[in-house]
C-alpha cells in the first residue's frame, strides 16, 4: 500500500474500444475523505473510467489506483474496498428489499451477526425500514436508487462509486438522495458522475469535468467560478433616450464592449461588458442619478458554474480553462 | 465456498420465484402427460420391454430434453448481462469459476425438478399393472442418472452460449440448435456410418439415444458417464474463459 494517502490514483488512462477512443490520457486524483464529481455530457467517458475504477473491465493502458492497490492486478482485493451503484441501477427485481441486500452482503463477504447488524444500519440509513418485505420490482424509482445506495454501503467501503444517482428521480426524492450521500461523504470517499450541474455544485467538494475522454478542468466549484469571475458582465435596465445611451456607453472608459435592446416602450436592456471584470455598478448609478433616467434594474452576473460547463464542454471550441 | 452457495440459492430462487420456472415446469409436465398416455397405449399389446425403456421411446421425452434446456439456460447471463445486474455482480469480490458453477448448479437443480413428475408416471404404471417385473426401481435410478448426466452436458452447453450474448433469443437458438444436432448424430450412424468402421464406432461414442437406452435398462457404462462428465467439464471451463474474458479486451 501506498502511503501518500490518495484513495484513486489515475495516470495516463486510455481505454479503446473498437472504433473509437472512450478515455484518452486520463490522470487525476482524488484525496481519502473527498466527495469528487465528475461531470460532462453523455459519452464523455465518465461510465468507462468508473468501471475501469471498480474492476469491471481493464484499461487499454495506464494505471489506475484505488487505496494504492491496482485495479488490475489486485482486483479482488480492491473490489472489497469498493461500493459501485452502475448507472441505471440494476437490480434483481423479483427479489423483496432485505433479502437482496443480505444476499449483496453475503456475496461481499459479511456473514452471521455482522452481517445481519450491517443489514439493519444500511436499511436504516437509507430509509428503506418500512419496505423491507417489498419486492424491488414494484418499488418507485426513488427507493430502488436508495436499495442501490444500501447495497453500494453494505460492507462499508472505502470508496463508493455511483454513476449518475439521482438520474429519473423527481425533485424530491433528488434532495434525499443528495442529502444521503453528502452525509456519506464524512465517512467514505465518494465518486460520483452527473451530466446536471446543481447536483455536483451542491454535493461536492470537487468538480472534474470531461468531454470526450479527457479532463477539461478540475477544482473545486467555487475556484471554477473564480477562474471565469473576470468575464462577468454587468446589466442595467432603464428608460432612456436611445441616443444619449449610446453615447454614454461610448464615452465611459470602463466599458469594453455594451449591447443595447429594447424591452418595453421606454425601458432598455444593456450589457455591458467591464475591462478587467471591474464593478462599476457605482458609476452606472450615479451618471443615472445625474441624468435623471429611470433605473429599475442593475445587476452583475457573474459566470455559474453551469456557465462554465457549457462553455467547456462546448464541442466546436477547443479552449482550455488550465 | 459460502458465496457460491449464496449465489447457488439466489439463481435457483431466480427460476423458482418467477413465473417463468412454473412456465417451464408446466411444459414438461405436460410433455410427460402425453409420453404417458401414448405409453398406456402402448402397453395395451403385451410387449418384452421395461416400461422406462418403453417410455423414454417415446418422442415427447426427448423433446422435453431438447427445448426446456435452452429455455432454462438462456436467462443465466444473457439476462443478466441485459438488465445490467451482470455490472453489479462482477463487481462484488465473486470468483468467476464462483458465478459459473453456481449458475450451472441452480440450473441443473431446476431441471432434476422438472423431472419429479415422472417418477408418479412411474408409480401409476407399476400401481396398475399386473406385471411387477416390468418395473424396478434401480432402472428408474439409471434412467434418472441418465437424465442427470444428459442434462449436465446440455445445460453447460447452455450456460456457454447464454454467456457469449446479451440477447436471451439468440442463446436459446445457440443451444437448441446444439442439442438438436447432438441428438440427431444418434441417427447419423445408422444413415451414412456405414462406409466405415472408424466412423461407425465413434458415432456410437456420442449416441444419445443408445445410451438413454443403455440408461433406462439399468446399465451404467463407464465410458459414457466419462463422456458426459468430461465434455460438460469442457463447455464448463470454456463458459469459465468467456466470462473471464471481459478483463482480456
Amino acid at each position: 500500500m501506498s502511503g501518500n494517502g490518495y484513495m484513486i490514483e489515475v495516470s495516463n488512462l486510455t481505454k479503446r474500444y473498437a472504433g473509437h477512443v472512450a478515455i484518452s490520457n486520463l490522470s487525476f486524483t482524488v484525496e481519502r475523505g473527498e466527495i469528487v464529481g465528475l461531470l460532462g455530457p453523455n459519452g464523455a467517458g465518465k461510465s468507462t473510467t468508473m468501471r475501469i475504477l471498480s474492476c469491471f473491465m481493464p484499461a487499454t493502458s495506464g494505471t489506475a489506483r484505488v487505496a494504492g492497490l491496482d485495479v488490475f492486478h489486485d482486483a479482488d482485493e480492491v473490489r472489497r474496498r469498493i461500493g459501485f451503484m452502475p448507472e441505471n441501477n440494476p437490480l434483481y427485481t423479483e427479489m423483496r428489499v432485505r433479502e437482496y441486500v443480505k444476499f449483496r452482503a453475503r456475496i461481499k463477504g459479511l456473514y452471521g451477526a455482522k452481517m445481519r447488524d450491517r443489514v439493519d444500519t444500511v436499511l436504516q440509513q437509507c430509509g428503506l425500514t418500512d419496505v423491507t418485505k417489498k419486492m424491488i420490482g414494484v418499488l418507485s424509482k426513488g427507493y430502488r436508487q436508495r436499495v442501490g445506495l444500501a447495497d453500494a454501503l453494505v460492507h462499508e467501503p472505502e470508496l463508493i462509486i455511483l454513476d449518475e444517482p439521482t438520474i429519473g428521480l423527481d425533485p424530491d426524492q433528488i434532495r434525499s438522495v443528495r442529502q444521503l450521500i453528502k452525509d456519506l461523504g464524512k465517512k467514505h470517499t465518494v465518486l460520483i458522475s452527473s451530466h446536471i450541474l446543481p447536483e455536483v455544485e451542491m454535493t461536492c467538494s470537487r468538480v472534474l469535468i470531461m468531454r470526450g475522454g479527457h479532463i477539461l478542468a478540475a477544482d473545486s466549484p467555487a475556484n471554477l467560478e473564480k477562474a471565469l469571475s473576470h468575464e462577468n458582465q454587468i446589466v442595467v435596465e432603464l428608460a432612456a433616450p436611445i441616443e444619449d445611451l449610446t453615447i454614454c456607453w461610448e464615452q465611459m472608459a470602463e466599458v469594453e464592449h455594451f449591447d443595447i435592446a429594447p424591452i418595453d416602450s421606454d425601458y432598455f436592456r444593456c450589457s455591458l461588458t467591464p475591462v478587467n471584470g471591474a464593478d462599476i455598478r457605482p458609476q452606472i448609478f450615479n451618471m443615472v442619478k445625474e441624468r435623471g433616467w429611470t433605473l429599475r434594474e442593475l445587476s452583475r452576473s457573474r459566470y455559474s458554474l453551469e456557465d462554465i460547463y457549457v462553455r467547456v464542454t462546448r464541442p466546436q471550441s477547443e479552449e482550455e480553462l488550465y | 465456498m459460502r458465496v457460491f452457495f449464496t449465489l447457488t440459492r439466489r439463481e435457483l430462487a431466480g427460476f423458482l420465484v418467477s413465473i417463468a420456472g412454473y412456465v417451464i415446469i408446466a411444459m414438461a409436465v405436460f410433455l410427460m402427460g402425453l409420453s404417458f398416455s401414448v405409453l398406456v397405449g402402448k402397453l395395451e399389446v403385451p410387449t418384452p420391454m421395461p416400461i422406462v425403456e418403453l417410455f423414454y421411446m417415446t418422442p415427447f421425452f426427448w423433446l422435453i430434453l431438447i427445448l426446456s434446456v435452452p429455455v432454462i439456460t438462456m436467462r443465466l447471463f444473457a439476462l443478466e448481462k441485459y438488465s445490467g445486474t451482470y455490472e453489479t455482480l462482477m463487481t462484488t469480490p465473486v470468483g468467476d469459476w464462483q458465478v459459473v458453477l453456481a449458475k450451472f448448479t441452480a440450473s441443473l437443480i431446476f431441471y432434476m425438478l422438472m423431472w419429479i413428475p415422472l417418477i408418479g408416471c412411474m408409480y401409476v404404471l407399476s400401481r396398475y399393472s399386473n406385471d411387477a417385473a416390468a418395473f424396478n426401481w434401480v432402472s428408474i435410478g439409471t434412467t434418472y442418472l441418465g437424465i442427470f448426466l444428459v442434462g449436465a452436458l446440455f445445460m453447460s452447453v447452455g450456460l456457454l452460449a447464454s454467456s457469449l450474448t446479451r440477447n436471451q433469443i439468440v442463446a436459446a437458438m445457440v443451444s437448441l440448435a446444439f442439442t438438436v444436432s447432438v441428438f440427431l448424430l444418434s441417427f447419423a450412424g445408422e444413415k451414412f456410418g456405414m462406409e466405415t468402421d472408424w466412423m461407425n464406432e465413434a458415432l456410437r461414442y456420442v449416441a444419445m439415444v443408445d445410451h438413454m437406452q443403455d440408461f433406462a435398462r439399468g446399465i451404467v457404462d463407464t465410458r459414457q458417464v466419462a463422456f458426459y462428465l468430461t465434455l460438460s467439464s469442457f463447455f464448463l471451463f470454456l463458459t469459465y474463459r468467456v466470462v473471464q474474458s471481459r478483463r482480456w479486451k
